[in-house]
């Protein structure tokens, strides 16, 4: 160990006189002798070992947002979080991770895709997979009846990440949900109308909501002759119908599934019919499918629902579907799903925006599996799919050239000669002081050329430049950035005239 | 399995039975021999196997933010930004895990409090223990040479919480940091400012920063006599801070009537580390980092329970105006409207009832602080206009329904965006 640690030195103190050499300039064959005694000296000490060799990355699948994302992530983020507070809802937030119990058995064959916490000796714990199962947990931890929430956070699976389509193992989610005993179908229709909001808000395109019910699904499956063991396989099956076409789904459900292909066809008769009010019309009509009770029960509140999407104005963009059946085990009644309609892309830019973008449903079942009284508690929600939004938001951006800001600095405070860094400190403090939003280079004596340059760079609109002559006068040179249009202002009205310029009221309140 | 399946529902049918009898009120004996034969089933049944029994919690050390507690954080937090923002800062954000590798041999002995995931045949990984590291990380990575960046996010410690003390395994680190090479002390002292400014404007009390020198440290415990191996182990800040250290702390004000103490200690903390992002560069390349953090947690705690202690009611939603109805059905009328007050951008609600009485949905405002409701009546649909009414001074003023939606409405705009709260950030 000593001997290491000599030897440590020697390198150190050779490489130090190395760089002596440099700085001096010394003779090029000095400076190679010594940095050949450098090497040998290395070469002895072997293999660094406090110098991991690492490459350096996120964890595969992972990314950093940086500044320009998180600008785009922040317009995102307001447009989504002012529609939810427009409508009156609550916002909580939770731990990244649950006990692994509390996600036990909630998630079906997606449980393979839950990341655990190593056992360190303490609770098992599981990285949360959504924020529905701990919005539950929640309610039946603090024995709520009802309450309307959103809830914006990162979510974390182990999927094969595919980042191009937007699909991450970190990615945010923005949930949104009515929980409570209430008359039926109003706060599932407040649901949609803000998933409508949302996404024309974002405006990326024209999209469509699809809605089904589980019990119309259920009853379908039945009449159909699905045998109750295969109803949630079947599901996932009919669910793909989206992506691929009748002929793989039923290949599927027949070749892997077993289903018998009389029953596959019943079912295509029904799945790839879709349709607005009239066609929950027709199924009411419908000999068979009108003599069981659940698909009656599920076409009765569609009907409701209708209604009240037609007072809300939205009807048009709802489209009744039979194939949706969504992969989550816990919707027991509507179900919804927005897709963006694909529009002719763009110049340079990629199709990405098919696919959805949200989705929800209702879920009566969920809380009661945490209460221990089984008391339940309806719920009905929607999640937002913000990293696809992020995608499509910023390849847009992207295609218009538009600059984004990462900060919202309004005025630099510059000096156009030497030894005015306290006059700059001083100024730069005032404006603070006032609220004004203002930066300083940190160089005792800044070339204006570089303080400007900065600011074009920055995007910062104004410069309140301080020179020799314009303090004796008691003035500052306020120019913009843009136009280079220069006025000297009064030492004492410059807080105000900025204010003006940027368009911020003039008093603190 | 079959036979299971055939108990269980033998069990659902007496259970339906025994429920059946109560309501109808049928005699106790009958009742009470029901009920016996009931719980013989579940006994043949066995434990219940489908629902586990588990405590409903959060993990140890963790713990939900009810509404309540998250609009404290907000005005926390956005008094916080707008002082980053003000001062030029961008802003990133990081995975909550890293690669081991990343986060191995940079925390000391505190290395044993990080949080592993499982070996599930991927990558291995923890949780992030604070977002220094990260940080550099990203600086190396990204091979940036300069940066003035906030970054708000949680981190993970396997401490032992002593959650009343405002200390938990995750919770919230607000950072603010400088990277780069530039002229002595200018950027160092802007973090003090920013650190003056933003403990000033969250009004929570007195507070001084103190600030020191790692190097002054040094200098003084070689000529005292402190040998080179005891230098960490005397002076317990963490090893990274090299150069100028700073740390705030509240004054302890007399304590206010039913307040406890709880305002002394640190509130902020930083320094100069110049050799932190070195490790991460495969060349050594240094980038010099003043920063500081500020530790919101506790700071969260403070303002909740000042506001407890002046009994202030914290507004948990933001809503203007609740779409009432007089008298039964008018549900219909109920949705149209809201549904323009919303595309007006107007925050609005209705209840979801379709029959509601008038006093249940007066209640519903006083209850969440809603300052108007718009009600619809008969006779007043008739005559084309909206009662709005004043919630707290029960003030009526009969509106055209036109300007109502168009928010053209004085009483309106009185209260457009007020939400009662006692900071008021000071800002332009």
């Amino acid at each position: 160990m000593a001997e290491r640690a000599a030897l440590e030195e020697l390198v150190k103190l050779q490489g130090e006189r190395v760089r002596g050499l440099k700085q001096q300039k010394a003779s090029a064959e000095l400076i190679e002798e010594e940095v050949a005694k450098l090497l040998k000296l290395k070469a002895q000490l072997g293999p660094d070992e406090s110098k991991q060799k690492f490459v350096l990355k996120t964890p595969k699948g992972t990314r950093d947002y940086s500044p320009r994302q998180m600008a785009v992530r922040e317009k995102v983020f307001d447009i989504i979080i002012r529609c939810f507070k427009r409508h009156g809802a609550e916002v909580i937030d939770t731990p990244v991770f649950e006990l692994k119990e509390t996600l036990m058995g909630k998630y079906g064959e997606d449980s393979k895709l839950i990341y655990d916490l190593k056992d360190q000796g303490g609770e098992l714990l599981s990285l949360r997979y959504d924020l529905t199962v701990p919005f539950a947990r929640y309610l039946a931890m603090n024995k709520l009846t009802n309450i309307k929430r959103y809830h914006i956070a990162k979510v974390y699976r182990r999927d094969n990440p595919a980042m191009t389509r937007g699909r991450y193992p970190e990615f945010y989610q923005w949930d949104f949900d009515i929980a409570g005993n209430f008359d039926p179908m109003i706060p599932d229709a407040e649901c949609l109308k803000i998933m409508c909001e949302i996404l024309s808000s974002l405006q990326i395109g024209d999209f469509l909501v699809k809605v089904n019910d589980r019990r119309i699904l259920d009853g379908m499956f039945a009449i159909c002759g699905v045998s109750d063991s295969k109803f949630r396989t079947i599901c996932s099956s009919v669910d793909k119908l989206d992506k691929v076409s009748w002929e793989e789904v039923k290949n599927e459900m027949v070749g892997e599934k077993g289903l018998a292909p009389e029953v596959a066809d019943r079912i295509g008769d029904y799945v790839q019919q879709h349709g607005g009010v009239s066609l929950v019309e027709q199924l009411l009509q419908d000999p068979k499918l009108s003599q069981n009770k659940q698909a009656l029960e599920g076409l009765g509140d569609l009907k409701l629902l209708f209604e009240y999407l037609t007072l809300f104005g939205i009807d048009d963009k709802i489209s009744f579907d039979l194939s949706l059946a969504r992969g989550l085990d816990y919707y027991t009644g509507v179900i919804y799903e927005a897709v963006l309609l694909q529009t002719p892309a763009q110049a340079g830019e990629e199709p990405l925006g098919v696919g959805s973008v949200a989705a929800g449903g209702r879920y009566d079942g969920l809380v009661g599996m945490f209460d221990p009284k089984g008391r339940k508690v309806p719920c009905v929600g929607l999640s937002i799919g913000v990293e696809r939004i992020f995608s499509i938001v910023e390849q847009r951006l992207e295609a218009l050239e538009e600059k984004i800001r990462t900060t919202e600095t309004q005025v630099l405070v510059a000096s156009a000669q030497k030894k005015l860094l306290e006059e700059r400190l001083k100024l730069v403090s005032e404006l603070w002081d006032a609220g004004i939003k203002a930066e300083l280079l940190y160089k005792k004596n800044p070339k204006l050329l570089n303080q400007l340059q900065y600011c074009e760079e920055a995007g910062i609109p104004l410069v309140a430049i301080i020179g020799e002559q314009e303090l004796k006068d008691g003035v500052i040179k306020l120019r913009s950035v843009t136009s280079r249009e220069e006025v000297d202002v009064r030492r004492e009205d410059l807080v105000e005239e900025i204010k003006r310029r940027t368009g911020q009221p003039l008093c603190i309140c």
